[in-house]
């Protein structure tokens, strides 16, 4: 048995237009020292899932920066291991819609790949949730079922924003997919399944699905052949029970970096699970240096800062300097930012590098964060 | 044609030291793998430097508890060392067919090994050792060996006069050539020592290392009879001047205060210059937490710690847990170390994986204090324990300490 994984990079960019102006979900910082993209990669890798091919379409100079050879995840193989996927556009065509925008025409571009591939099953996982998620137990319900497809799926409470980006999936005890509701309208009042984009499919079945959805034109996975084949073809769902937080916008995104202070139950479930560790790319950071003066709570620093003014819940990337008398709450600060003396900060996120003068005051709020794109001297 | 594409410069670095002036810290390992300044080991210095000043053929030569060390130099990736031709070797002693022999002294380890350098047909040879802290361009060093057209130049610091004694000390003329090298002098005319750094022509040295062991009396060592046998042989000596941060880590005392020339602003020694970066392989930890009630100052903290006590002037490793009301100051805590609530350690050095007892003592405030405390790896110290300030404590002196207070 053998099985590979396909990553979708860009999928969902739209989400936080805020952070994907010049990079792709997959390369979104988080919790200091992350790109979401660690998390579907670190899940294959944990589970022995060497041969990973991450597909993507625009913006993806900082992916291919972060991902490198791939040997931070132990993925730099002679055989298989990462390999990224830009569009394959025919050379002399100006034909534009080459380049993708849905999961499925993104699988018909790599057709070929798949065709020539000897996996027996292929996993495919997005960039915008994250969990720590045991991917083979994920294969293994899918194998010992012979399902066709396999959607894990988690129990949450939907609210109506994030229902938008949502597919609430209806399943029987054993396991069979019933129904999945895209976009829905009316939320059942409680928790409901919802798809969290981890799918598993058997190959020779993806090769049908593809072949058939280039001669009929399908452009929808979910639309042209899932909720099509209900009931025709053999859907099943997993139910993954850990930690999950699907990112749909900015207040999610925020709320999600703040869910991590808040619990300690948070982030031991998705960074000190034994053996499955989150990997990223090593940036040989010097520790972090607490001067005289400086003063932390409830805040999680990456290495390499210089404290020296107050932080308080607070996520800190790499690098990042905070000067004398300056107050930081409630913020997200990213890789190399520098704040002056005297700064305050309030639900603040600030891109890479960007520069805070001496006395400036910046707030936003919870459900609308204030972000300052990269490289801003304010 | 060889596999082997010839190269300039090729870096040999002595890392077999037992180090046994740091007691319980190098029970388990060799001084080179010993951890330093929050995220490092001592080996890192001179790799970084090799990397940083663009050698990428470094042989590492081990002998004492080499588990670690090889297991944590690998395939040299960290360093940017895992190259197709050259990259980091680790160069064991071995078995040869005419006699097996451990290395008997440092410049029989290069001796044995002159094998690895004729593969590279190096022009120079980079002689470097595995226990100092510090930041050099060994490329300006070699221009300088070029420029003298020297046989052997040396790096030299100037130390203060009352300190000279402890130091192989360089005699020179005014153009920096070497007319004397005396091993520890009583009464020294100088105060160029030596930091153990050297660059030969190895054609020079090749020749001088072979004489060298066909000698039954000598010592096979550079200091006490390479470099005054190319003294008394005619050869171009000089002695190149460094200026700059320089440790010998090879004591508990000068360890922690190597440790402790990381903090403040400006530190003694920065480690947080992006142009001279040291690299260190890393385990992957999630960003440090800081929690509620913490109180930090003038300290160093790293990756997968989670801090609720209070930390001042120390340097605290990654993975590192200090409960709410627990105090650490001016101390050096490694890895994974757990420091449970109202526990205090002052002064001292505790090796990795330590967990220390809710309202346990360990040293005492440094100005009071009798010497560093020191807690070797993997030790339970329990719950209302008190180790007092100097003490060394591994495992026998850990039960040796217990039964007493038992009989108490």
């Amino acid at each position: 048995m053998s099985v590979s994984g396909i990553i979708f990079a860009n999928l969902h960019d739209q989400y936080i237009p805020q952070l994907t102006t010049t990079r792709t979900l997959a390369s979104v910082p988080f919790a200091c020292r992350y790109r979401l993209i660690d998390f579907p990669l670190s899940n294959f890798a944990n589970s022995g899932i060497s041969d990973v091919n991450v597909i993507t379409q625009t913006n993806y100079h900082s992916l291919m920066d972060h991902l490198g050879s791939g040997k931070d995840w132990d993925l730099a193989r002679r055989v298989g291991g990462l390999k990224l996927l830009p569009p394959f556009i025919t050379a002399y065509s100006s034909n534009e819609s080459q380049i993708y925008s849905t999961r499925l025409n993104a699988l018909k571009n790599i057709s070929m790949l798949i065709n020539r591939s000897n996996d027996d099953y292929i996993v495919l996982a997005d960039c915008d949730g994250i969990c720590n998620i045991n991917i083979n137990d994920l294969v293994n319900s899918h194998i010992k079922s012979g399902a066709d497809l396999t959607m894990a799926i988690k129990r949450v409470s939907l609210t109506p924003e994030k229902a938008k980006h949502s597919s609430i999936v209806v399943s029987s005890p054993e396991g069979e997919l019933i129904d999945m509701i895209r976009d829905p309208k009316n939320i059942p009042a409680g928790e409901v399944d919802i798809n969290i984009n981890i799918w598993v499919v058997t190959r020779s079945y993806l090769q049908r699905t593809i072949a058939e959805a280039i001669v009929r034109d399908y452009d929808n996975f979910a639309k042209d052949i899932i909720i099509r084949n209900i009931g025709k073809h053999n859907y099943r769902v997993y139910r993954f029970d850990g930690y999950y937080a699907k990112i749909t916008s900015i207040a999610d995104y925020f709320a999600c970096n703040m869910s991590l202070l808040n619990e300690k139950s948070t982030r031991d479930a998705l960074f000190n699970v034994p053996n499955r560790p989150i990997v990223t790319k090593v940036r040989n950071s010097t520790p972090t240096e607490y001067l005289p003066g400086s003063s932390v709570e409830n805040s999680m620093i990456a290495d390499g800062c210089v404290i020296e003014g107050h932080v308080e819940n607070s996520i800190i990337f790499r690098g990042v300097k905070i000067g004398k008398g300056s107050v930081v709450k409630n913020s997200i600060l990213f890789q190399d930012t520098q704040t002056g003396r005297g700064v305050n900060l309030n639900c603040v996120i600030t891109d890479k590098s960007v520069f805070i003068r001496d006395g400036v005051t910046l707030s936003g709020h919870p459900s609308i964060p204030f972000c300052i794109e990269k490289e801003k001297v304010l | 044609m060889s596999m082997y594409k010839s190269k300039e410069c090729v870096a040999m670095l002595l890392a077999g030291g037992q180090g046994s002036r740091l007691y319980t810290l190098t029970e388990k390992t060799a001084k080179p793998a010993v951890l330093f300044g929050g995220k490092y080991r001592i080996i890192d210095f001179p790799l970084s430097n090799c990397v940083n000043s663009g050698i990428d053929t470094v042989g590492v030569l081990t002998q004492y508890q080499p588990l670690v060390l090889n297991e944590y130099i690998g395939n040299g990736q960290p360093w940017d060392l895992d190259r197709s031709v050259g990259g980091v070797m680790v160069l064991p002693p071995y078995q040869g067919n005419k006699s097996a022999d451990w290395y008997k002294g440092t410049a029989n380890a290069i001796y044995q090994n002159l094998n690895f350098l004729d593969r590279y047909d190096p022009k120079y040879v980079l002689i470097l050792s595995g226990d100092h802290i510090y930041k050099m361009d060994y490329s300006a060093m070699l221009d300088f060996h070029k420029e003298k057209e020297a046989d052997c130049t040396i790096a030299v610091l100037d130390v203060p006069l009352e300190e000279a004694s402890r130091f192989g000390i360089m005699n020179t003329k005014d153009n920096g050539e070497i007319f004397e090298f005396e091993e520890k002098p009583k009464h020294p005319k100088s105060t160029n020592a030596s930091m153990g750094i050297y660059i030969f022509t190895y054609e020079k040295l090749r020749k001088y290392l072979v004489d060298d062991e066909a000698n039954p009396n000598s010592e096979n060592d550079f200091g006490k009879n390479i470099i005054p046998s190319m003294l008394s042989g005619g050869e171009k000596l000089y002695a190149y001047p460094f200026e700059g941060y320089w440790k010998d880590v090879g004591t508990i005392s000068s360890l922690w205060e190597a440790n402790m020339d990381l903090l403040g602003n400006p530190p003694k020694f920065d480690i947080h210059d992006k142009s001279w970066r040291f690299f260190s392989r890393t385990p992957a930890q999630p960003a440090q937490y800081i929690g509620k009630g913490a109180v930090l100052s003038s300290s160093l903290i790293t990756e997968g710690c989670e801090i609720y006590g209070t930390v001042e002037n120390s340097v605290i490793f990654s993975g590192v847990r200090i409960a709410p009301g627990a105090v650490v100051r001016d101390s050096v805590i490694m890895r994974d170390v757990d420091i449970a609530e109202g526990a205090v350690v002052e002064y001292s050095i505790i090796d990795s994986s330590v967990s220390i007892g809710k309202n346990a003592k360990v040293g005492a405030p440094k100005e009071s204090a009798d010497g560093i405390a020191v807690i070797g790896g993997g030790l339970e110290i329990p719950e209302n324990m008190t180790i007092d300030s100097g003490l060394m404590v591994n495992q026998s002196k850990l039960e040796e300490l217990l039964s007493a207070k038992e009989e108490n």
